[in-house]
């Protein structure tokens, strides 16, 4: 079966600034070439199926983390086990978040992660908003738009997905942005950042294709209006 | 001390006017700076008090269908500049009052931002409020949704007699528990359910039919047939031709009967109420230019523009679609809510769809993973649209779907275009 699994991580709940997007957009550059994708939602208390080939979470309400926090730490054996084994991982702000090893709220309350990316987020009260791009040398140029209060410290073991010339990243301080470990990627990019990144999301198509042994040649497509979009997207910083 | 407000606020006003400039805010604001207590003086003089509308979607309309309907039996004093803060208020307020300080008016109909209700009804005390829905809106200004159902939590607290109550939404149906004001309810059929999503339905939830009695209920829609909507109002079925277009116009509709309720109107008044109101800015108004129709559509979130999109299903097919998105401060500067709204079968139902204004591209990319092409992108809103005019033939509709501020270059263009032979 040539068919990419794609897990949508609690489509409901955390789907914030339309983040649900990077789902279509990869099941669509899939679908526009022939090849086989099925959509899997995973909820709080469902399992990730076994043959999950990339695993998509967005950013989310406040409220709504607790109990998906919770769900999440669950988790942590079978995620960093997939990980480990190659899974793409594809998350953005509240997954990113919770993909590390703890986040701090305001008030210093530890809400534990699951240590899949060897990053920890602390709570301001300043947000940190606006358009953003980082260049990278495997996936082009990622356009997004950033939107948190969660300040994130990079580890030894992940490193940052790019360098933000105009953005604020990370944390605001170190101009790094997101965090990489094999095929795992967090991001603070919302936007969907792969509706303006379609390099980017080639990439996490073949990566998952290497990685079922298929082959890793994607027809080219038509990504002039996302090209068109991600250079006025950069044109604007907040 | 009210007068002397009075006039240095009409002052303002008058300068600005000398000078050309139409000022929502200044005036209010100069005001508010030096008479912290004008408002409060001010509104304590109206005999039927205030009415408070908030809510993410709605507000402009129901306040101009509200205003139109009590104005059959009291002197209404309201904010229909669109202009939905505290200071907006207050410059409205001077300008309604005289030289000599009077404020000739029985009540006053304000729309309000959810975050500017709650520093209003700390001022002011509503007696009456109707709190609309809330929906996801651009929460890069807002925060997010709970804080936003909070603000209207502050709100249905601080109101003191009637509370005017969405019973379909259920952020907002909980607010009946919260305050002392008696709740009134308005809401669509179960039947209609389904067209009406709140935001957890709309972000996949289950349609959640209330079973609490509405006493204001919309029980169907316009068609091309049947142009008239239902309004079953305290147990009386009226049809009601509304000229303003689109299915949330019949909801907003329903909200305001069931607030006409609470002055005790009754469904006669209502209805002829509703029927004499005009389409509020960019909220389904239609413009006439050389023999083409142009329907304007203000899209601000997701609920919205799904809402909006449905006017589509009220008419024939359009010659072109216009979908205009601009990113000020006002339009919201992130544009990824365009994602949480669905466009399949756009492209199906039109002949020429084209994307416009700063982020034109970026819904060009949307309706592309929709399956929906565009024709073309063309960033400029003047040219977007006249060039869509002059392709259509006589008898041809364009429909234009657009934020707040390509809605107001675009209504100026409309204006100046109308009519033209």
């Amino acid at each position: 079966m040539s068919e990419l699994v794609l897990v949508h991580l609690y489509p409901r709940e955390m789907n914030i600034y339309g983040d649900t997007g990077n789902v279509l957009v990869l099941r669509r550059r899939l679908e526009w070439r022939g090849l086989g994708v099925r959509i899997v939602p995973v909820n709080v208390g469902e399992p990730i199926p076994g043959d999950a080939d990339i695993v998509l979470g967005g950013g989310g309400q406040d409220a709504a983390q607790d109990e998906i926090g919770l769900d999440f730490v669950s988790r942590k054996a079978d995620l960093r086990a997939r990980a480990d084994d190659g899974v793409v991982f594809l998350t953005i702000c509240g997954t990113y978040q919770l993909l590390g090893h703890e986040f701090v709220t305001q008030d210093g309350i530890v809400i534990p992660g699951t240590g899949v990316l060897d990053v920890t987020t602390r709570g301001q009260h300043e947000r940190l908003v606006g358009n953003n791009y980082v260049d990278t040398d495997f996936g082009g140029r990622l356009v997004g738009y950033e939107n948190h209060s969660g300040m994130t410290t990079l580890g030894s073991g992940a490193r940052p997905v790019g360098r933000t010339e105009v953005g604020r990243g990370n944390n605001g301080k170190d101009r790094t942005e997101g965090a990489m470990r094999d095929n795992v990627f967090g991001l603070y990019l919302h936007g969907p950042v792969l509706a303006k990144s379609p390099l980017f999301a080639d990439e996490l198509l073949r990566r998952a294709l290497h990685r079922r042994g298929l082959s890793t040649d994607l027809e080219p497509l038509d990504d002039s209006y996302a090209e068109q979009a991600a250079a006025v997207a950069v044109g604007r910083p907040r | 001390m009210n007068l002397l407000a009075t006039w240095l606020g009409k002052t303002v006003i008058l300068a600005l006017r000398i000078v050309g400039r139409r000022g929502n805010a200044l005036p209010g604001r100069v005001v508010e700076k030096l008479f912290p207590g004008f408002l409060p003086r001010a509104m304590a003089r109206l005999s039927e008090g205030v009415v408070v509308v908030t809510g993410t979607n709605g507000k402009t309309t129901t306040t101009k269908m509200i205003s139109a309907v009590l104005s059959q039996q009291h002197r209404v004093l309201t904010n229909d500049t669109g202009s939905n803060f505290v200071r907006g208020v207050i410059t409205a307020t001077i300008a309604a009052s005289g030289w000599n300080g009077a404020l000739p008016y029985d009540v006053g109909v304000f729309e309000l931002d959810e975050a500017w209700a709650v520093r209003f009804v700390r001022l002011v005390r509503p007696r009456r409020s109707v709190l609309l829905n809330v929906m996801r809106d651009q929460l890069d200004r807002f925060g997010e949704i709970d804080v936003t159902a909070q603000l209207l939590a502050a709100v249905a607290t601080a109101t003191s007699a009637h509370v005017v109550l969405n019973r379909d939404d259920e952020r907002i149906a909980r607010l009946a528990e919260l305050t002392t004001a008696h709740p009134t309810w308005y809401g669509v059929s179960a039947e209609l359910r389904p067209s009406f999503p709140n935001d957890e339905e709309l972000y996949g939830g289950p349609i959640a039919i209330s079973t609490k009695a509405a006493d204001v209920e919309l029980v169907t829609l316009s068609t091309e047939e049947s142009p008239a909507v239902r309004l079953c109002i305290a147990g009386d079925e009226r049809a009601v031709g509304l000229r303003a277009q689109g299915p949330h116009n019949a909801q907003n509709a329903a909200a305001t009967a069931a607030l006409a309720l609470t002055f005790g109107l009754n469904a006669d008044a209502i209805v002829t109420g509703l029927e004499a109101v005009e389409p509020a800015f960019g909220r389904g108004q239609s413009y006439e230019v050389n023999g083409r129709r142009v329907v304007l559509n203000l899209v601000k979130n997701p609920a919205g523009f799904r809402q909006s999109l449905r006017v589509l299903d009220t008419m024939p097919d359009p010659f072109g679609i216009v979908v205009a998105i601009n990113d000020d401060y006002a339009d919201g500067r992130d544009v990824s809510w365009l994602w949480d709204v669905q466009f399949e079968g756009l492209a199906d139902r039109t002949t020429r769809l084209v994307t416009s204004g700063t982020r034109a591209a970026d819904m060009a990319v949307r309706l592309q993973y929709d399956g929906s092409g565009v024709d073309r992108i063309e960033p400029d809103l003047d040219t977007a649209v006249t060039s869509l005019i002059a392709e259509a033939r006589e008898g041809d509709t364009v429909v234009i779907f657009s934020t707040y501020t390509a809605m107001w270059a675009l209504h100026a263009l409309l204006e100046r275009i109308e009519h033209v032979a």
